[in-house]
């Protein structure tokens, strides 16, 4: 055996390497397709039955206590320092704080948000954070029945029984793996926020934190032309990989395909594409709603060790919520048997 | 007989080639030749000695300095970690100017003023090898048609990293160095674009793709079938057709009616392979320039076709009262 053939069999065997690193990370056949569009179109869902399967097995609701009623003294009345639920029953009152516990800090108890020798008291910044939340909820059920419809949704749908959200992000951080990218100064070429291994935007080089410019800033998020000769638009093709990174995020976040809103011959035609189009886009307006206008809000109430590396709180996206399904708990409506979250902030 | 055919386990080692002799303005050939036998059961046993004379050493050293401005600003946007440069090597990249830049070459090194210069020694090493790839042609007395395929993908490079930029006055329109980023680049170009697949140069690029790799296949298939007759020896059946050439002939015309030639066979491969990158420049020169949504464009043209509805009507939100409350 001379060096060349050596040289040759090394380049080999790091071939073979690469190529089962390569195909270590494919999913093996069989899939299952769903066809929703017209045939021929390929507005198809495939899903992999074995990764929905577990996908599946962790999104199932918790069954909820039975309801107290709305009958007797209010909890305005009985407890002190009762700001959002004054009006609700001691009953109805006590089996949401029941509840809450079981789906925020189901291991911690009530003493994760409230001072137990003084329940009333605003100590712990857990209970003000907790106060803020169940407003919002309110505010989503009353408010956004555009994305959330009559389902709804509670505490549980985000938290599953963690304190904080398993799926948050925070401005301008991507892969877990490495954490927030660190580049280099001097001359060497400005940070471009793509580039690297991008979780959000399935491992993909698109932009990693496709959330601050679209569910935190209200940036356009259309860039297809909307003529067929050149008329004046300017959008880039580096503007579209935002887009693009976003859009792949939404399609991580619910388990589906493009196809599941976008006829994909024509992404902006909203004439071919399936009313979910609708409903994501409101979506997208609502976590921009919601980060803005009640996380951003709390940024002084948290303390350091729960805001990210650039100093803001945890934020909310599509994932937050879905957690890889269509809809969140498979379409299972907690939030209509505790109305008290339903009341309108407004 | 069998070590005349290409199916062969017999490999003869002599003396080694070493070429004729070169003109008194030539460089040497470089390096003294070796054999390999596990490279000799895929082609020539023989490695070298190898020409690169002037254009062969100013493209290497070109490409050196473009490879070297791509992996130092790679391995800086990892703060110089070699563990992550390694890791994230398919994901990094060196992109392209800003889009405030517009075609300005003065711009600053760290906001695509690096892009350009790679892009200026990539390009130059890529003249440069286009040169010695014809000077070699000439200096060996043969046809300069392996140059102009060449040229063909050259062509193509030129179109996306430069003459397209300069037609829509901005370097960001070109694409970024990098493995998976030059990959996203691509998608991003046919959203951006309104898909390319209705863009009709696309359309010919990819039937002349596929149409070499039918062609590949056919000629391949042919020669090997035909072997056992001194098929392979192609160039001698073209000048002096045997029953190799005879029998290959009469299998297509059995089989589909018409023959390529030993000869024209050839120009069908070297056509296909061409046309990919000259048809597929032009489709991409088209873009944004002459054409700005190719979907649009095909319905316009009639090549789009509608398709029975199947959801209930949906409404772009934006312009519903309470959306557009919502921007």
């Amino acid at each position: 055996m001379n060096g060349l053939t050596k040289i040759a069999l090394a380049a080999g065997a790091v071939g073979l390497i690469g190529a089962a690193i390569v195909l270590s990370r494919v999913e093996r056949p069989p899939m299952q397709s769903v066809q929703r569009g017209f045939r021929g179109t390929g507005m198809d869902q495939i899903y992999n039955p074995r990764m929905f399967a577990k996908t599946a097995s962790l999104n199932q609701a918790p069954a909820s206590l039975p309801q107290a009623g709305n009958a007797g003294p209010r909890a305005g009345t009985v407890y002190k320092n009762v700001q959002v639920l004054n009006n609700v029953s001691v009953g109805e009152f006590t089996r949401l704080m029941v509840s809450i516990t079981n789906w925020v800090s189901p291991a911690q108890g009530c003493a994760y948000c409230h001072n137990t020798a003084n329940m009333a008291e605003d100590s712990r910044y857990t209970k003000i954070v907790a106060r803020r939340m169940i407003q919002m909820v309110q505010h989503i059920n009353s408010d956004w029945t555009s994305h959330v419809a009559a389902t709804g949704v509670t505490c549980y749908t985000c938290h599953h029984g963690n304190p904080v959200p398993q799926n948050v992000w925070f401005n301008g951080v991507g892969d877990p793996g490495t954490g927030p990218i660190k580049q280099a100064g001097g001359f060497s070429q400005l940070p471009s926020g793509k580039n690297h291994p991008a979780t959000a935007a399935n491992d993909s080089s698109l932009p990693y934190d496709p959330y601050t410019p679209f569910l935190e800033q209200a940036n356009p998020i259309r860039v297809a032309a909307t003529t067929a000769l050149p008329n004046g638009d300017r959008q880039s093709i580096k503007q579209t990989e935002w887009t693009y990174a976003l859009m792949t995020s939404m399609s991580q976040a619910l388990g589906v395909n493009c196809t599941y809103c976008h006829n994909t011959r024509a992404f902006s035609d909203w004439s071919q594409s399936s009313p979910q189009r609708v409903t994501a886009w409101y979506g997208i307006r609502l976590a921009r709603d919601l980060n803005t206008e009640y996380l951003d809000a709390l940024k002084g109430v948290f303390p350091a060790s729960r805001l990210g590396p650039n100093g803001d709180v945890a934020k909310v996206n599509c994932t937050t919520c879905h957690q890889g399904v269509y809809k969140p708990l498979f379409g299972v409506s907690m939030a209509k048997e505790f109305p008290e979250l339903q009341a309108s902030t407004r | 007989m069998e070590y005349q055919n290409i199916f062969t386990r017999i490999q003869v080692h002599g003396a080694p080639q070493t070429g004729p002799a070169l003109g008194k303005d030539s460089f040497p050939r470089l390096g003294n030749p070796v054999f390999s036998s596990l490279l000799g059961y895929f082609g020539d046993a023989q490695i070298g000695p190898i020409y690169l004379g002037v254009t062969g050493m100013a493209a290497l050293i070109c490409a050196f300095i473009g490879i070297e401005i791509i992996g130092l600003n790679m391995w800086a946007s990892v703060n110089w970690d070699v563990v992550q440069f390694v890791r994230q090597l398919p994901w990094l990249a060196l992109e392209p100017p800003l889009p405030s830049h517009g075609t300005h070459i003065l711009i600053p090194l760290n906001e695509g003023g690096w892009w350009l210069l790679a892009g200026f020694f990539l390009t130059a090493s890529i003249m440069l090898w286009w040169m010695r790839t014809y000077q070699r042609a000439v200096a060996l007395g043969l046809g300069t048609h392996t140059a102009w395929a060449f040229a063909s993908a050259i062509w193509l490079y030129l179109v996306l990293g430069f003459i397209r930029p300069l037609l829509m006055n901005c370097w960001c329109e070109a694409v970024p160095f990098g493995i998976f980023p030059h990959l996203d680049w691509t998608s991003a170009f046919s959203l951006r674009y309104g898909n390319l697949f209705y863009n009709p140069f696309h359309m010919l690029s990819i039937a002349f793709l596929y149409g070499s790799a039918v062609l590949f296949a056919m000629h391949g298939g042919t020669i090997m079938a035909v072997s056992r007759f001194g098929g392979e020896r192609e160039v001698e059946q073209i000048t002096d057709r045997g029953t190799a050439a005879e029998r290959a002939a009469l299998f297509w015309r059995w089989t589909m009616g018409f023959n390529a030639t030993f000869e024209s066979f050839h120009r069908w491969g070297w056509w296909f392979a061409v046309l990919v990158t000259l048809t597929g420049g032009i489709g991409i020169l088209l873009t944004g320039t002459v054409v700005d949504n190719w979907y649009l464009w095909g319905v316009q043209h009639g090549i789009a076709p509608a398709y029975p509805a199947v959801f209930p009507p949906v409404l772009d939100p934006a312009l519903t009262a309470a959306g557009g409350m919502l921007k």
